[in-house]
Formats: C-alpha cells, sequence, structure tokens
C-alpha cells in the first residue's frame, strides 16, 4: 500500500536551508557562536593564505629536495633507494591484488601521494627528468601489481614470501652495498638520512616489534610464574620510561654490555631501541586481543584434543590477531612520528635534515618556521591518511561487527 | 578393567605436564639469567679495562655546570645530586603546569568537538587532527625554533591584553603576589579546602546510613567559600596584589617570567596533550548511551540535573583511566625538552654523564625515577578502576 512505503521509506536528507538551520542557527546563542567562529576561521584562512603564499621563504626547502628525501646519500647512487622503492611500491600493488580491501586505501594513497609528487612544478638541479620519472612510475607499478595480484595463480603466501625476500634484499644488501662490489660501493649509515630513514626505522620496528611483542602478550598469560614474571618485568619496565632514555641508553650504552670487539652500527643500534620499545606496546594490544577471545573457543579446542601449542597457533592467536591489526596499524602511526626522537642521538631523520640545512646556511636562520612546518606537513599527509586507511581497514575486518 | 590399567599406566616423563612446566621455567629462567650475565661479565670487563667507576659517591661532588633555570636553588658549586634534584623538580613543575592546563583545554576542546553547532565541532575537531598527526618534536621545534626564538627584542616586546608581553627573553605574565598579609588568607584557604573535604566524606557517609539528604554538596560548597572569605576579610581585604611587569631599564621586573624554553615547551606539550585528551573526553560523553539522557528527561529531572547526576558521573567513569594515563605521556614527553634546551631530569642527567663520566650509575637513576613516577600512576589507576567497577549482577 502506498502508506506502507510512505513509512518505511527513509527519510528525505534534508535541504541545504534545513540543514543550515538546524545545525548552524539552530537558536540565538548558536547563531552568535555561528557568526564568530565564521569570523575566526575566516581570519585564520587569510592570515595562513598570506603567509604561506607571500610572508614565508621556502628556499630552505626548495634548494634541496632531495636532502629530505634520502639525506646525504652519494647522488650517484640515487638509484639505490628509488629501486627499493619501486620494489615496494610494486609489491604494495601485489598485496592489494591479493588481499583486496585490507590493503587497498594504503595503495591507493601511496600511489597518488608519489605520483602528486611527480607531478609539482619545482625547479631544482636534483630533480632530474629521470629523479620525476622514477616517481610516476610507482603509481603505474602498484597498478601492474594489482593486476598480476589479481591473477589466480598469485596467493598471499607468494606476496609475503616476496615481501621477505625483497625486504631482506632491500635493507642488508641494496642500501648498505657490499664491500669490494664495485657496482655496489658499501654506503656508510651515516649518510643515511631524510624521509628514507624515518620510514625505515618505523616499518622496522612495528615489522620486527611484532613478533616479540607477540611472544610478549603470550607470555604474560603464561601459567609459568617464571616466564610470566620476566615478560611483565620487561613490558612495565619499558612502558614506564621515555623512549628517549631508552634511545640514548641504547646509542651510548649498548656497547657497554656486548664484548668489546663488537660493533654495531649507531643506526641499528637506534632501530633496536625502537624495536624494543614498540615490542612492548605491541604486547598490551596484543593482549587486548587475546582477552577478548571467549574461554569458549579453548574449551572447544581442547575438547577436540588439540594441545596447547595447536590451541594457541591454530585457534586463539589467528582470532586475537585479527582484532587488533587496527590498533597495531594506529601503534605504527605513532611510531612513525616517534621516529623523530632518533635526532636527539645525532640520527639524520627528516627532523635532522631539517636541522642541518638551516645550521649550515646562515642566510636561513631567520626561517626555522618554514622547516619545521614543511616538516610537520609531511608527517601530517602520512599520519592522517594512514589513520584513515585504517578506518577503512577496521571496515573491511569488520571489528566490533562479529 | 580397562579404564583401570589406563589410569594406573605410568605417564612417561617427556609428556607428564609437570615435568615439561618445570623444564619449561628452568630453561627460559636458565636463558634470560645467562644473557643478563653474559652482558655483566661484558660490562664488568669494560669497565675495568677502563677504569669507570661504578659508585654513586659523585653525587656529593660538586657539579659545576649551571642550570639556567630551577624552581630551588641551585648553583654549579652545588653538587650533582642537587643538579639532579633541581632537574626532577623541573620535570615535575612543567608537568603539574601541563597537566592543569591540558585538562582545562581538552575539556572545552572535547566538549567543542561534540557541540550541536556544526562549524565549533569543526573547529574542534581541526585542532585534534592537526596535534594529534604531528610528532611533538616537530610541534615543540615550530614553538620554540619557529615562534618563541623569533621574537623581538625586550624594547619592542609585543603585548598581549593583560597585559603579557612577548621578547626574546620570554613571556612575562601579570601574576598575582601576596601581601603581607597574605598568609592568613593562604591558611585560610587551605583550611577551607580541608574543612570542605571532611564535610563531604562525613555528611555523605551520613546520608549512606541513614538516607536521609544532608545536602553534603551545598555544605561543602558552603565552606570552601565561606572560609577563605574569612580569610579575605581577616587580611584586611587585600591579601593579593596583581603585579604587573614593567620595562625598567634593558630588562621587565616583576610579574611572572617564563623563559622561552619553560613556554615553548609547556605550549607544546599542554596543547599535544590536551588535542588526545579532548579524543578521550569525546568518548567517554558518547559512552554514556542516549537512554541515560532519556530516560533521566522523562523521569522529570532538569537539564542541569541530568548534566551532574546522570551524564557526568557516568561520562567520568570512562574518562578517568584514559585521562591519567595522558597524564603520564605527558609527563614522560616533558623529556623532549632536552631537544629545546630545558634542563629538566633527562637533559641534567646527559650533562652529569659527561661532566661526572659515569653513564651507567646515572642512567639507572633516569630511568629509575621515570619507572617510580609511571608505576605510582599505574598504582592510582589500578585502585581507581577497582573502586569504580560496576558491581554487575
Amino acid at each position: 500500500m502506498a502508506t506502507t512505503t510512505d513509512m518505511l521509506s527513509p527519510p528525505a536528507a534534508p535541504s541545504p536551508i534545513e540543514w543550515l538551520r538546524k545545525n548552524l542557527f539552530g537558536d540565538i546563542f548558536n547563531a552568535l557562536l555561528t557568526i564568530v567562529s565564521l569570523a575566526f576561521i575566516l581570519f585564520a584562512l587569510v592570515a595562513m593564505a598570506r603567509w604561506v603564499f607571500f610572508t614565508a621563504d621556502w628556499r630552505p626547502v626548495t634548494v634541496a629536495p632531495l636532502l629530505y628525501l634520502v639525506g646525504q646519500y652519494p647522488r650517484g647512487e640515487i638509484w639505490r633507494p628509488g629501486l627499493s622503492l619501486l620494489v615496494s611500491t610494486f609489491l604494495l600493488g601485489m598485496s592489494w591484488g591479493v588481499w583486496e580491501r585490507y590493503v587497498k586505501a594504503f595503495a591507493i594513497f601511496i600511489g597518488a601521494l608519489l605520483g602528486i609528487l611527480a607531478l609539482i612544478p619545482l625547479e631544482a638541479a636534483s630533480i632530474t627528468l629521470a629523479v620525476r620519472a622514477a616517481f610516476l612510475a610507482n603509481p603505474i607499478l602498484i597498478y601492474l601489481g594489482y593486476r598480476i595480484g589479481r591473477l589466480p595463480a598469485v596467493s598471499g603466501r607468494h606476496v609475503f614470501m616476496l615481501w621477505l625476500v625483497a625486504s631482506v634484499l632491500i635493507t642488508l644488501v641494496l642500501l648498505p652495498g657490499i664491500q669490494g662490489v664495485p657496482d655496489l660501493p658499501k654506503i656508510a649509515t651515516t649518510a643515511w638520512g631524510g624521509l628514507m630513514v624515518t620510514l625505515l626505522l618505523a616499518v622496522g620496528g612495528i615489522v620486527l616489534s611484532f613478533p616479540i611483542g607477540v611472544f610478549l602478550a603470550l607470555g604474560r598469560r603464561s601459567s609459568l610464574p617464571v616466564v610470566k614474571l620476566f615478560c611483565i618485568a620487561f613490558i612495565e619496565a619499558v612502558r614506564g620510561v621515555p623512549l628517549v632514555t631508552l634511545l640514548f641508553m641504547f646509542s651510548i650504552m649498548l656497547t657497554l654490555f656486548l664484548p668489546p670487539q663488537a660493533r654495531i652500527d649507531r643506526l641499528v643500534r637506534a632501530l633496536i631501541a625502537m624495536v624494543l620499545f614498540s615490542a612492548a606496546y605491541t604486547a598490551e594490544n596484543v593482549r587486548g586481543g587475546l582477552q577478548a577471545i571467549p574461554p569458549g573457543q579453548v574449551e572447544a579446542a581442547k575438547a577436540v584434543g588439540l594441545n596447547n601449542f595447536q590451541i594457541t597457533t591454530f585457534i586463539v592467536l589467528p582470532q586475537a590477531l585479527r582484532l587488533v591489526i587496527p590498533t597495531i596499524v594506529g601503534q605504527f602511526i605513532s611510531l612513525f612520528k616517534d621516529t623523530t626522537l632518533v635526532v636527539i642521538v645525532g640520527i639524520n631523520d627528516l627532523l635532522g635534515i631539517g636541522n642541518a640545512v638551516l645550521n649550515l646556511n646562515p642566510e636561513f636562520v631567520r626561517l626555522q618556521m618554514e622547516v619545521y612546518l614543511f616538516i610537520a606537513a609531511i608527517f601530517w599527509v602520512f599520519s592522517y591518511f594512514m589513520s584513515y586507511a585504517s578506518q577503512q581497514l577496521e571496515r573491511a575486518l569488520g571489528v566490533g561487527e562479529r | 578393567m580397562a579404564t583401570g590399567e589406563y589410569i594406573h599406566e605410568k605417564i612417561p616423563l617427556w609428556r607428564d605436564e609437570r615435568v615439561l612446566r618445570a623444564v619449561a621455567q628452568v630453561v627460559s629462567t636458565a636463558v634470560i639469567l645467562g644473557l643478563l650475565y653474559w652482558g655483566l661479565v661484558n660490562f664488568l670487563e669494560i669497565t675495568r679495562q677502563r677504569g669507570m667507576s661504578l659508585a654513586y659517591g659523585f653525587l656529593d661532588q660538586p657539579a659545576g655546570f649551571p642550570i639556567a633555570e630551577t624552581f630551588i636553588p641551585y648553583a654549579p658549586t652545588m653538587s650533582f645530586g642537587r643538579a639532579f634534584l633541581a632537574g626532577l623538580v623541573n620535570t615535575l613543575v612543567v608537568s603539574a603546569a601541563g597537566v592543569v592546563l591540558a585538562t582545562v583545554i581538552g575539556f572545552i576542546v572535547g566538549l567543542a568537538r561534540l557541540s550541536s553547532n556544526w562549524l565549533v565541532s569543526r573547529i574542534a575537531l581541526a585542532f585534534i587532527e592537526f596535534h594529534r598527526n604531528i610528532p611533538l618534536l616537530v610541534l615543540l621545534a615550530i614553538w620554540y625554533f619557529g615562534i618563541f626564538s623569533q621574537l623581538p627584542r625586550v624594547q619592542e616586546s609585543l603585548t598581549l591584553p593583560g597585559p603579557v608581553y612577548l621578547n626574546q627573553r620570554g613571556l612575562y605574565l601579570t601574576w598575582p603576589r601576596l601581601s603581607e598579609t597574605g598568609e592568613i588568607f593562604l591558611i585560610s584557604v587551605i583550611a577551607g579546602i580541608i574543612l570542605a573535604v571532611i564535610a563531604w566524606v562525613v555528611l555523605r557517609l551520613i546520608r549512606e546510613k541513614t538516607g536521609r539528604s544532608t545536602y553534603f554538596g551545598t555544605v561543602s560548597l558552603a565552606i570552601l567559600l565561606l572560609v577563605p572569605a574569612i580569610g579575605w576579610l581577616l587580611s584586611g581585604g587585600s591579601p593579593l596584589r596583581f603585579e604587573s611587569p614593567e620595562l625598567r631599564g634593558f630588562n621587565f621586573q616583576g610579574g611572572l617570567r617564563l623563559s622561552p624554553e619553560f613556554a615553548a615547551l609547556l605550549f607544546g606539550l599542554t596543547l599535544y596533550t590536551a588535542a588526545f585528551i579532548a579524543e578521550v573526553v569525546r568518548a567517554g560523553i558518547q559512552a554514556v548511551s542516549r537512554g541515560q539522557l532519556e530516560a533521566a528527561r522523562a523521569v522529570g529531572l532538569r537539564y542541569t540535573q541530568v548534566l551532574s547526576l546522570i551524564i557526568i558521573p557516568q561520562a567520568m567513569r570512562v574518562i578517568i583511566p584514559p585521562l591519567i594515563s595522558q597524564y603520564l605521556n605527558l609527563t614522560k614527553n616533558s623529556s623532549l625538552a632536552v631537544y629545546i634546551g630545558y634542563q629538566e631530569l633527562f637533559a641534567v642527567g646527559k650533562v652529569t654523564i659527561n661532566q661526572a663520566g659515569r653513564a651507567v650509575p646515572v642512567f639507572i637513576m633516569v630511568m629509575a625515577t621515570y619507572l617510580v613516577i609511571s608505576l605510582l600512576t599505574s598504582l592510582v589507576l589500578n585502585i581507581y578502576n577497582r573502586r569504580i567497577q560496576f558491581i554487575e549482577r
């Protein structure tokens, strides 16, 4: 009947005028608030635009754009980070093809970002056509990878193995180079810098800390008192101190606890500190996931005759880890932001490069604001879209629905 | 019978759960202690070779380095221990000020985020998203290197209403100071707070025992206002003087001066944490289901009553635990001050390592101090959590 359909149909979207009246001019107080806020926004936007386009002097940024990306990495060897990027984006595309919605938002974001970067109209000697082409190739490679990943012959296991091989080759062979090989000369990590180091520390930190964190979480819930005690002590001790103290401790004190002949690269020392720090937080997140698994699952698994190891690996962990993926992404974002602290132990990450540019050019002494805002903008874009992508991921995973 | 035989059959050692558990514990203990022992042996070997001292005797020796800004008397001739204490006080002062300000701003922004006015809610969202997606260290760099070190010289100070003066040497605020008779007022304020708390607790207990209304809220509020008011009168009506900074010669005198380092750290830390607190507040208020509000309205409570009796008590239950962990984060994040040159605990520790050359003892002290602060906070949190837990059917 007509009346029933009328009743069942959803209410029509409010007209713009209605929306304005409801959300901005509900009563006198609200209307006043709206006008004040409008004035404030207008004032802020105009002031900001004037500063960005007229007052600000962006020379410290435009004078050496590549510095912010790869630091002092020899310009003749710049193809190595470039190739690493291309391989990574291709694999990202393949992951999108295989895992569909879980990776989709990340892949599209990275592709769009790099595509835009390639087309930015910026004249600089270091931005050659080859550099632009390398950036522009990324979205294409992501798409190619996506098509290949969609092929029925390609499975998640293949892509995972490829990621494993690629990350080992990139971080241990391609970027540092090999002593004595003329085509791949060794490049000390002191020359590494910029966004490359920031991303390496963040990705390395989260990937390496993940297994440790899972073990710590299982250990904390273990029925063995000694194991439990050690895990709790480690987790609480690490979570109780600021990351700076850990970074500083590992950068100056790690060598005191190793045999005298042991030499550990300072980037690796910083990475170890980040990994241990992140592992303690991962452990707490994973513990949250473990606690959310209803005890009936374990009881049912016991009843079917699985042993403890099988229950953990086949029943509890897969469900618990699925639950905590969004929190892990959130933790990745905060780790990504926390990588800036390595500047305090003298590593030239993105922020460190900014400082170096400012300190080496006396003419830039009044241009601090420009540099730091530029760096802030990079971090903002990455973190904001990463958290957006993680919301999409949450939806794909159906967290809170099942 | 078959089952009987089965029970009496001896379980092989490698499948006996008790044996397995014992072995697992012994092995894991051995591995961890072994690692620690290995590290310790290496450490002792290296310290012996380099002739490093591990004792804490150096704490009594003169520190020899200045601390630009302290809240307890300190001079380079004083001991390392005193320097450490001054650093700790600096950390606590900036954390305490940050906690108070961040709470106020965080609640305002959190409520603005929930405002029915679309624009206000968007402005709050912009504030939150700006701060949450930029590393704190970069924000501190913007505040310190971008703003506070670029300020004009003293003679050309920026003047804000208040009056507040901003220049190279920092931020000068008008600040209340106790006058000669101010102590009487101060004592009466403290007495008022204590009496009000006692009245609150006692009257509330009486109400819980007898069920009669004791007006504990009104009574304790009255005490809180009345006792200081009496003190105000006793002190002759002017216990406080508002002291404005004045330009005398080459510098401002009077008022309260915040150094550029302290001000930058305080602004950066406060706003950063406020953004997180705003999200905590929003989540807490949204956690109170709409039905609660509607039911309260239906029973005939006024809007203010709904807020104070229904919404806030339930929201606070959700808000306080993450709020306290934000306070803890703020305290730990204050260690980033080393980057902009405010000398708090970590920065003093760093200088002490260079001056005294004793990395390990100093580091143990610094980390243990942070750890104690964290553990005390989580202790408070656990006690609170246990107290507020819903008693469910």
